[in-house]
This record gives C-alpha cells, structure tokens and sequence, in this order.
C-alpha cells in the first residue's frame, strides 16, 4: 500500500477532526486502538520516507510548510481536549503500525493526557537590556600618552568587563525570573536562547522558557509575566502562547530541566 | 512586553520549532528512528540560520539598496 502516516497526536477523543486540513494538502483521519486516538495525515512515502526526509528536512520552505501545518492539526486537536503532541517527523507504514504503538505504550500516553490535560503552554523569553556602552572619546583629542597601546589595552578591558558584567547581570535576572515563573507553573522547562541571528533582536537571548499552566490559570500567569517585566526595566520580556503542551509531552521533560547550553557563537 | 497568540497569529517559525524539534522523541516512529532527535535540529537550526542569512542582509547593505 503506498501510503505512509504522519502522527500529528494522540487523545483520548478526536470527535470531528476527520477531514482537517493536514500535511501539504492531505486530510486528517483518525487510528483508533487501545482506548486511545492516533490523529495522522496519511503522506507520500516517496515524500516522507526516511532517505527523502533526511533531505526534506534541510530544506527550509518544506520544512517550513510541514512544521505549520503539523502544528494547526495539534492546536485544532488541543482545543478538542487533552493532546500529546508527536514530535515532528514521526511516520508509520500503515495503520497497523499506529495501533501497535497505541497498544505498546498505552500507559505512558495515558500517564501523559492526565498529566498536561487541562494545561496550556507559555513561551517566555528574556533579552539583555541594550545599556549605553561607554563610548571612548577619539584618539586625537585624548591627551598624548607615552604608552597609548597600554592605554588603549586598559580602556578595551574596562569595556569588555562591562559588558561582561552586563551580560553577567542579565543571566542572573533571568534565573530569578525562571524560578518566579515555574513557581507558578504546574512544570518548567528551558530550551537553549534562540541565536540573534533568528531572533531578530541585538540583544542576546538570556532565557527561552516554556511553562506549563492550567487553563483557568492563563491570566494569572499572564500578570505574572507583566510584574516582572515592570520589576525588571532594563529587561526585555516576550510573552507567547498559549501554545499545545509540546515541551511537556514527556514525563522526564516536564521534571528534568535542561542546562542550557548558551547561546551559538554568533559572529 | 510583546504577547503573541499562539493560534490566532502567526507564531513565529523558530519558536515553533524550538518546541517541534527539540522536544525528543515523545513516541517512535517506523520510519524515523535514526533521524530523530539532535541530528534532526542540526539540519533544520542550520537550514534556517542559512536562510536568515539571506532573507536579511545587514542593515548597511538594505540602506544602500
């Protein structure tokens, strides 16, 4: 049979997501099996098999077009009730395929919809503040030195260390800023800061944090954010969401934070 | 602060990736196994650094222009 299926999520109920617009031009179906619902878009294993998804992948329109509509089915899913999201590129031969891995891991998939169920996920990322950085003054109107290297060395190093210190500083801010927001949070986690280069932003990224937030709390966490960012003027705070519980689809995610591994040489 | 909606703006393309790819693997797939996980955000990060690079020039080049 040629046609592979691309799991978009599980839940316990998918009630009128057949026929959902799904990946590039296909339409969503459902896999029933073990009490539990597979939402797949069946796909061109030609497309989407593992040699042409290697490739496809680095291929960033394609990418692009996958990750979009991969994420409108789990949002529409999401608002169904609880979900766990796949991880993008998870394609099964067939339907057989699906129910064996509803069978098989059942319990997990059960463990996680009462986990993250009645939950929604907040982005919340933290720019260093831009302070004015000490301008030297020109060379010419300094007055004559007998050692200007030596000088020139000074001045260079107070100025790295400021803005070491500045750097310092923020990531300190960013820490508090985590622990004060994962406080009012059902489950925190950090993923690495985005490099400037995507961003857009001069100013590095010293925290990129998802936080998983009962629904009736959305608000609540909301303010939370917005105090900070008043707390914190020399900050930059972008607040995004709600989005589907993708960083807490698994159990050690949701408890084993990860240690950021900084920020991509950016040149 | 800036507040965007997940469902109903368009959420920016390395946020969602952020949390599409770099998420592990939640449940195995047939197909995917050998590519999921660090390598799979190696190609797509690189992709779209590549592509950044070339979607917008510096600033001094646009004002040229």
């Amino acid at each position: 049979m040629a046609e592979a299926l691309w799991l978009h999520a599980v839940a316990r109920d998918a009630g009128g997501l057949d026929g959902f617009p799904g990946i590039v031009g296909a339409t969503v179906r459902t896999v029933a099996a073990a009490g539990l619902v597979a939402v797949v878009s069946p796909v061109d294993p030609a497309e989407f098999g593992e040699e042409a998804l290697r490739r496809n992948l680095e291929d960033l329109p394609w990418l692009e077009g996958v990750a979009r509509a991969h994420h409108a089915v789990v949002a529409a899913a999401g608002e169904r009730g609880a979900v766990v999201p796949a991880t993008l590129a998870t394609v099964y031969r067939d339907d057989a395929g699906v129910r064996a891995m509803l069978e098989q891991r059942r319990a997990d998939l059960d463990a996680a919809l009462d986990r993250i169920g009645g939950h929604t996920e907040w982005g919340v990322k933290v720019y260093a503040g831009k302070e004015p950085v000490p301008v030297a003054a020109p060379a010419q109107q300094r007055p004559a030195s007998a050692r200007p290297g030596t000088d020139y060395l000074r001045r260079r190093r107070a100025e790295l260390s400021a803005g070491d210190e500045r750097r310092r500083r923020a990531e300190d801010d960013a820490e508090q800023i985590h622990e004060a927001l994962a406080g009012r949070a059902d489950a925190a986690r950090r993923h690495p800061p985005q490099d400037r280069r995507l961003t857009g932003h001069a100013e590095p990224m010293v925290l990129n944090g998802a936080y998983l937030v009962g629904t009736d709390d959305s608000s609540r966490f909301a303010d939370a954010v917005d105090e900070l960012a008043q707390r914190h003027p020399g900050l930059r705070l972008e607040l995004t969401g709600p989005w589907p519980p993708y960083s807490f689809a698994s159990a050690e995610e949701a408890s084993a934070e990860e240690t950021s591994a900084g920020e991509a040489p950016a040149r | 602060m800036t507040v965007t909606a997940g469902r109903t703006e368009r959420v920016a393309l390395v946020d969602l990736l952020d949390r599409l790819l770099a998420t592990g693997v939640v449940i195995s797939g047939e197909v995917t196994l050998s590519i999921a996980g660090v390598d799979l955000v190696y190609v797509s990060l690189r992709a779209l650094v590549a592509s950044a690079a070339t979607v917008a020039p510096p600033p001094e080049l646009q004002a040229r222009e």
